[in-house]
């Protein structure tokens, strides 16, 4: 199962197993990782997964699609340049070793 | 330390469970739900369920050790059937016997589809969506169904309809009323949903009259219409509504409306040893005011669960939150933040022929609610602007030039 690692604003660091096709959300959010919140449940539909991409992997991870983009773009924390919301991120063995950062505000 | 037993395994009934924990509660906390699955999401039900791109466990709000770690006894497949809370401690008793006793008990009981008063209506392949059984027996015969009427043009038909219609099957949408999803959104809206439909393929009757669901061999093959006209159906799907689950609460003499549970803004009920959450509650406007009102969404049972959790841990931290609800038809993606409900005003930014566009509503001059359809940067600074009690005036946000984050002003 591939591996992705959660740092926690504070740096707080966990690491996870994630099921092959789950999102990086769904994997935070089965496994009680704090501060993603994902009310919507991974409809694209709330910004409240929101998360930077380590810059060591935003190339296979890739650029948001349009109306994620849009909704980066109203999130509650500033937007960086690797922002993505982690729902739209399917795990898979390509992202093997993945980190992201949580972002600090998601309401 | 107390014992807490919430009833409900849905979406409310897990966070009250989740938030209890977060908020520092040590007693122990059990969460019974009468399904025979632990807590799982629904809106996908409707959409990537039924479509097969997500499955029973990608459903799953939190992992089983997620529970056995946090110290969450979730008890599924038993059903409470009474409950008595006359004495100091409360019992609860199952369907299989058995007794469960609590100082405290939270409600979460939710909602059951309205079930359509028609002759015919039990004919097998008349259909409801709630719960994953219902799921999973509208896609045992989703391959094989040609057609699809569905009764209702609310959200979930119309979600229905649309992954119908995407299918290749043909699909009829019978609304009663004049327009579609008519309680939640404004005519500009409905229109809107009811003209794209229809260009994706799909009829739309509105004002539609069904006298009967009619079968061969007991399974349905058409609705009739006033008048005699058939329309074929291998499949009937039924979305009129949903009524909330009181049955316990007016077991406790607890205070109901119509079923819904009565609650404050501190999600206490009548008995303040009982809260209550979710789709089975009337609340209090959760923005204020004097309304109350009933809330059927993903947000509102988290949010409002949470505030269960802290009147539960003797926390008193009132209910505030701007609703917000979204739907997923085809690649239209409606998203409504606040509640439109006693407008006395709309106004439409972008054109609804593009099929991006946002209908904001106010009532006497103030912003209360947006509805956006493929318009999430509308959507996001409206949810914004409601939350923290600020406005756009109505005479600028028809600029599409000006962002209308860039319009908001204190109200």
């Amino acid at each position: 199962m591939p591996k992705v690692t959660y740092i926690q604003p504070n740096g707080a660091e966990v690491t996870l197993d994630a099921r092959d096709g789950d999102s990086v959300m769904e994997t935070a959010v089965k496994n009680g990782v704090k501060g993603i919140v994902a009310e919507c449940g991974g409809a694209c539909a709330c910004a409240t997964c929101h998360v930077f991409v380590d810059p060591s992997f935003s190339a296979q991870v890739g650029e948001p699609g349009p109306l994620e983009d849009d909704m980066l773009d109203g999130a509650a924390s500033d937007r960086q340049e690797t922002s993505r919301l982690s729902c739209q991120i399917k795990m898979s063995a390509d992202l093997d070793g993945l980190i992201v950062r949580i972002a600090p505000e998601q309401v | 330390m107390p014992d807490v037993l919430i009833v409900g395994a849905g979406q409310a009934g897990m966070q009250i469970a989740v938030s209890l924990r977060d908020d520092g509660f040590e007693g122990r906390i059990e969460l019974v739900g009468e399904e025979p699955h632990g807590p799982y999401q629904r809106p996908p039900l409707s959409k990537a369920f039924l479509h097969g791109t997500a499955d029973i466990e990608s459903l799953e709000l939190r992992a089983p050790s997620f529970y056995v770690d946090n110290a969450i006894v979730v008890v599924p497949g038993e059903q409470v059937v009474s409950v008595d809370f006359s004495g100091e401690r409360g019992v609860a008793t199952t369907d299989t016997g058995r007794e469960i006793h609590f100082d405290k008990l939270a409600l979460a009981t939710g909602s059951t589809p309205r079930r359509l008063p028609t002759e015919g209506a039990d004919l097998d392949g008349v259909l409801y969506l709630r719960d994953i059984a219902d799921a999973i027996d509208l896609k045992k015969r989703w391959d094989a169904a040609a057609s699809v009427v569905v009764i209702g043009g609310g959200f979930i038909g119309l979600e229905v309809a649309a992954g119908a219609r995407m299918d290749g099957k043909q699909v009829t949408v019978l609304e009663a009323m004049d327009r579609l999803i008519a309680r939640a959104v404004s005519a500009e809206t409905s229109e809107f949903y009811r003209a794209a439909h229809e260009r994706r393929g799909t009829s739309v009757r509105l004002d539609a009259r069904i006298t009967r669901i009619v079968g061969a061999g007991g399974t349905v093959t058409g609705v009739e219409l006033e008048g005699g006209e058939i329309v074929a159906a291998d499949i009937v799907m039924v979305g009129i509504g949903v009524v909330a689950r009181g049955e316990l609460a007016d077991q406790l003499g607890l205070e109901t409306v119509n079923g819904a549970i009565v609650v404050n803004e501190f999600a206490e009920t009548s008995d303040p040893r009982v809260v209550a959450a979710g789709d089975a509650v009337l609340l209090p406007h959760p923005l204020g005011g004097d309304t109350q009102v009933r809330l059927e969404s993903v947000q509102n049972a988290v949010d409002q669960a949470k505030t269960a959790a802290k009147t539960l841990a003797g926390v008193r931290e009132a209910y505030r939150a701007v609703p917000w609800f979204w739907s997923d038809q085809a690649d239209l993606k409606l998203q409504i933040a606040g509640l439109s409900t006693g407008y006395d005003q709309t106004v439409v930014r972008g054109a609804p022929d593009d099929e991006s566009f946002s209908v904001l509503y106010y009532r006497d001059g103030r912003l209360i609610a947006i509805d956006s359809v493929n318009a999430v940067s509308d959507y996001m600074a409206v949810r914004k602007a409601l939350g923290s009690g600020s406005t756009i005036p109505a005479d600028q946000a028809t600029n599409l030039d000006t962002p209308l984050k860039t319009l908001v002003v204190a109200s």
